[in-house]
């Protein structure tokens, strides 16, 4: 496991290498059309992107979790959502509890947050709370618990902050090239021209390329970080199947996320962006294909890395590898674990996960719930000034 | 002169070598340490839930008086080989563990029970650690095997003998017969 880290560490080192390239090559450029000193305009995007890192460092989590409307919940708002980020916090070996939040939205995702795992938070949907059963869940928060311990959320908060700068000022700057190049540039004619125009030409391509080869590059950490934490949380839950019916389930969903966010969108379990009304099965880019995802899982014959791996190069016919050689050294055979029985205690079935939310989702909503007599559950805004009301089931008045 | 420089280099070298390798034994000695306090926590949380458990069991199944008694003493012999090695230990969770898994499966056949408020918190509660313990030992028994491969290893096992780095214990809950889960019939 810590070698692994260690690996991913020096190949994340590289592609934010590679992106901060762009940006530098971009800054270059601007100092050399807008300053005639490209030094100048190397100062200006590193100064940029420096502000820009600051704050994601120091505030990300927060930015994150308020644009997303989470709420955080305590252990008694909901003990079995709580006890399986306590369990898979102890299959990962971290050492601090992450804090939790819930995200009212009837569609499925969840997301880990945080700039290191002691400070670390993972958040999950209403709609996931409620559709998954314990050994899905356990899955999709084994998943985010190996985004944490793999120290992937630092990196890409990083990378999305890198690509929102070169983003950002290839924007801008391609506007500005585009009109002042068309108004102001032709006044000063003479020699300079030829060369100006080359300079110019030279400058669009070039702001347009830089964003999408600093989006590639983000995809392709995204992507690599998204099977390494698959193959993470079935090694913690012993269980990939778990998993795999999550993601087939996330997958199948037509409901879309309401606030989700662009620049964020490889932050979830599964991309939240796609075309309304269509499952979300193959479209993304910033996540491999969940039919694949859930086919590699599901051709595990054991539960280590070594094991994913193998389905992996089964699944590509090509052959090929999803985790770096130096985490499969030197593990053992790690069998599988048996399914533990929806409607079980302790697992409750759909009907009873449907009413735990709601309840949950009206509390956090500061409603007042009264149990009336006759089984009715009076939910009371709580704006409400009046004293007593009526149950319209049975008659009965409560006094609020 | 020359060979003096080359030998201290040499010596240098070896030193550093030596102290890295000790350094890495005893973290990885402190990961397979903290990775058993894990489980002493997660196993006394179990402990501390099943009087509850059989408090609350008692009142809807009083009856099932020889299934309570087993899981009570197994209980009280868990908590007795506390802090008397692993072997021991794991040999009477085990045990617990399948005395616990058969009070479970009695409790299918009371509905009045099932349907309890604070029996479904507790069972909860009963799940999640058994859970916790079995995710706890696999972590140890995982960073067992990490040092346990380090201090076999050559050249790390020279220093392991050198500072009596002793071999850590699996934590193995496989008495098959306890492990058992039984199956119910209705």
């Amino acid at each position: 496991m810590w070698e692994q880290i260690r690996s991913n560490r020096i190949k994340s080192i590289f592609l934010v290498a590679a992106m901060a390239g762009v940006l530098l090559v971009i800054g270059f450029f601007i100092g050399m059309a807008f300053f005639g000193n490209p030094l100048a305009g190397l100062i200006v995007a590193l100064i940029i992107w420096g502000i820009m890192s600051l704050v994601a460092y120091f505030q990300g989590d927060n930015i994150f979790l308020s644009i997303s409307k989470a709420r955080k919940i305590e252990r008694d708002d909901n003990p079995r959502l709580y006890n399986i980020v306590e369990e898979m916090k102890i299959a990962s070996g971290l050492a601090h509890m992450p804090d939790i939040y819930i995200i009212d939205d009837p569609a499925m995702n969840a997301f880990a947050t945080g700039r290191n795992p002691e400070k670390a938070a993972v958040a999950v949907t209403s709609g996931l709370l409620q559709k998954l059963n314990r050994d899905e869940l356990q899955g999709v928060i084994g998943h985010e618990m190996a985004h944490i311990n793999n120290r992937d959320v630092l990196l890409m908060t990083m990378c999305g902050v890198l690509l929102g700068a070169i983003v950002m000022i290839s924007w801008y700057v391609t506007h500005m090239l585009f009109w002042g190049g068309m108004s102001g540039r032709r006044g000063s004619g003479g020699g300079g021209g030829q060369a100006q125009i080359i300079l110019l030409l030279v400058g669009i391509v070039l702001m347009i390329l830089a964003p999408i080869l600093a989006q590639l590059i983000y995809f392709a950490i995204s992507r690599k970080r998204e099977y390494l934490a698959d193959a993470s949380s079935a090694q913690y839950t012993r269980y990939p199947e778990g998993l795999a019916s999550a993601l087939e389930k996330l997958g199948g969903s037509t409901a879309q996320l309401q606030t989700a966010n662009k620049a964020l969108a490889p932050m979830y379990i599964t991309n939240p962006f796609r075309k309304k009304g269509m499952a979300a099965s193959d479209l993304s880019s910033t996540h491999p294909p969940i039919s694949e995802r859930v086919r590699i899982l599901r051709s595990m014959g054991g539960a280590s890395f070594a094991d994913y791996n193998n389905a992996y190069a089964s699944v590509h016919q090509s052959g090929g590898s999803a985790i770096p050689a130096s985490a499969l050294a030197g593990t053992g055979a790690i069998g599988l674990r048996a399914a533990s029985s929806e409607g079980a205690v302790g697992n409750p079935g759909k009907l009873e996960r449907t009413r735990e939310v709601s309840d949950l989702m009206w509390r956090k909503n500061n409603y007042k719930t009264i149990n009336c007599g006759c089984g009715t559950k009076l939910r009371v805004p709580p704006n409400v000034k009046k004293f007593t009301i009526k149950c319209p089931h049975c008659g009965t008045t409560h006094t609020v | 002169m020359v060979v003096g420089i080359v030998i201290a280099a040499i010596v240098v070298v070896i030193l550093i070598g030596l102290i890295v390798i000790y350094n890495g034994l005893i973290r990885l000695r402190n990961q397979m340490k903290n990775a058993w306090s894990q489980i002493d926590v997660q196993l006394k949380r179990r402990h501390d839930l099943i009087p509850n458990l059989v408090e609350t069991v008692k009142g809807y199944a009083s009856h099932e008086r020889e299934t309570l008694e087993a899981v009570t003493n197994a209980r009280n012999q868990a908590q007795g080989a506390v802090g008397k090695g692993v072997g021991v230990q794991a040999q009477a969770e085990g045990a617990l563990g399948g005395a616990l898994s058969r009070l479970l499966a009695v409790a299918e056949a009371y509905p009045d029970l099932k349907a309890n408020q604070n029996f479904l918190a507790l069972q909860e509660e009963l799940t999640s650690t058994e859970n916790k313990i079995a995710f706890s030992r696999q972590f140890y028994n995982d960073a067992v095997l990490g040092y346990n491969n380090k201090t076999q290893m050559f050249p790390s096992n020279v220093i392991a003998g050198m500072f009596s780095f002793k071999e850590g214990e699996f934590f193995e809950l496989e008495a098959p017969a306890e492990r058992e889960v039984p199956k119910v019939s209705f």
